[in-house]
């Protein structure tokens, strides 16, 4: 590892300045941060420590919750509010990592980790595009198997790892932004991430030295019936091949409202936007389902190893909507 | 301020890049935590901050002062073993004994996750606060230590034993 400076920020206005210094970034719990600055893929000047900032969890007058972006997942996924108004974000955060992960990790490090592409960690032996920008993509010839099938592109077919984001993508969050000079904003979780196109390194809408203090969960009454589920090479502790996260509001046997995203299928998590459109005010059926997910996939392009995704994507997603409306095959 | 390990002060290290696993094993010599890995994967170097287990070597030890920790060093009492690692001794909980203390370490946090109703993968019901440990929910809830001697069958025993007859 090369050398850096340390700072614990005192505050949020306290972290920006420091965070806005040239070759500075952001420390949460360093799970992914700190090993890939051993593997010398991310080298920073300096870091700035912001993970004792902001870890409340706390109820918004219109039956939200907002998170401090400290929060650490173990936090967030045994808080009362969240297993029981947003059951899909105790699920899918208690999916991913491990316990020991998990009381490290914070929210707003789990957002903005890096890709596992075996290639953009092979930093000695492989050509990245995200790592390297203009180096070329070795993983779209290579072994693919983990690979995106949808939105990837001729310079990066990584996939965002998150399981907690794909939880997120499906409750409609806001993520809370402070930048330089104390300007805020808030954006749609679902704008926050970028397809990869011809610059996969930027991997978000985020300016330099901007800091997510927050996420916030709006009111979503249909979340109480939610679900993630996640299918992966071992029954735990591994990626997501494939993960589905929905909410569902039945409407007697008709879907009266939905909120469907997908993980490890693209370089961000995937908000299924065309499957919802097609859900939306349809009998509950397995037809209904299955035309869902086939609009959902219809743009899917397979790589040389991971054609058996598009199908997997769907036969989840068909489980899912089966499993929260009580229409089974 | 200082990291306070296993009850005894110590001064953070001046330079960021030593990890809380480097810092007990090479500056002080607590080489019962053990570095496996090195990236999160094994679960080898599990020590307990202020209670909740983390691995130690994705660990800055330079963030962690102020915390408390504990490895295994520090669960003896007066020379006597922890029960669990009694019942690791009685029911083979090891064969080479690598993974011992942080399979030791990790145990001993998680049944403080379960006991306070931290809900895992195979959790049926989120809303209650009841957790039984369950052989599954002890499998997946120790999925971050891994055993390369295959001992799992004595090591679920022993935290069995432990937790969730003994009550401890």
């Amino acid at each position: 590892m090369i050398p850096f400076t340390y700072a614990r920020a005192a505050n949020t206005a306290d972290a920006v300045v420091h965070g806005s210094a040239a070759g500075a970034k952001y420390l949460g719990g360093g799970t992914n941060l700190v090993d890939l600055m051993r593997e010398g893929i991310e080298h920073p000047a300096g870091l700035v420590d912001v993970s004792g900032l902001s870890r409340d969890i706390t109820e918004t007058d219109n039956g939200g919750v907002l998170i401090g972006a400290g929060v650490k997942n173990t936090a967030l996924a045994e808080n009362r509010l969240v297993r029981t108004r947003f059951p899909v974000l105790s699920r899918a955060i208690v999916a991913g990592a491990s316990g020991q992960i998990r009381n490290m990790a914070t929210v707003g490090g789990n957002i903005l980790q890096r890709t596992r592409c075996t290639y953009f960690y092979d930093d000695t032996g492989s050509r990245c595009n995200k790592r390297e920008p203009g180096q070329g993509c070795d993983a779209i010839d290579g072994f693919n198997r983990i690979h995106a099938i949808l939105g990837a592109s001729p310079s990066c077919v990584a996939t965002h790892p998150s399981d907690m984001c794909v939880a997120l993508a499906a409750l409609d969050a806001v993520v809370h932004l402070e930048g330089a000079g104390g300007k805020t904003r808030r954006l749609p979780f679902t704008d926050l991430h970028l397809l990869p196109e011809g610059r996969p390194d930027v991997e978000t809408v985020l300016e330099p030295g901007e800091l997510i203090t927050a996420v916030e969960l709006p009111a979503q009454p249909m979340a109480a019936r939610s679900t993630y589920r996640k299918v992966r090479d071992r029954s735990s502790y591994a990626f997501a091949l494939v993960s589905v996260a929905a909410s569902l509001e039945m409407d007697g046997a008709t879907i009266g409202d939905v909120r469907l995203a997908l993980g490890g299928v693209a370089h961000k998590p995937w908000r299924a936007w065309k499957a919802e459109e097609v859900l939306r005010s349809k009998a509950a059926t397995q037809a209904t389902f299955q035309a869902a997910a086939e609009a959902e996939l219809a743009d899917a392009v397979p790589l040389k190893d991971n054609g058996f995704k598009i199908e997997l994507a769907k036969r989840t997603i068909i489980a899912v909507l089966g499993e929260l409306s009580g229409v089974s095959a | 301020m200082a990291i306070r390990i296993n009850g005894t002060d110590v001064q953070a290290p001046s330079d960021p890049r030593v990890s809380l696993l480097d810092l007990l094993r090479e500056e002080l010599h607590l080489t019962g935590t053990k570095k496996g890995c090195n990236q999160g994967a094994c679960g080898a170097c599990t020590v307990l901050v202020d209670g909740e287990r983390v691995v130690s070597c994705l660990a800055l030890a330079v963030q962690y002062e102020g915390c408390e920790i504990t490895t295994i060093e520090g669960l003896s009492k007066e020379g006597a073993l922890h029960p669990l690692q009694e019942a690791f001794v009685e029911h083979d909980g090891f064969q080479c004994g690598y993974c011992t203390p942080g399979q030791i370490c990790s145990a001993i946090g998680m049944a403080a996750e379960a006991k306070r109703g931290v809900p895992s993968h195979v959790t049926d019901d989120l809303s209650t606060d009841t957790i039984v440990l369950t052989h599954d929910e002890l499998r997946e809830r120790m999925s971050g230590n891994l055993c390369r001697c295959g001992a799992y069958n004595g090591i679920v025993a022993a935290i069995t034993e432990t937790f969730v007859e003994a009550g401890e």
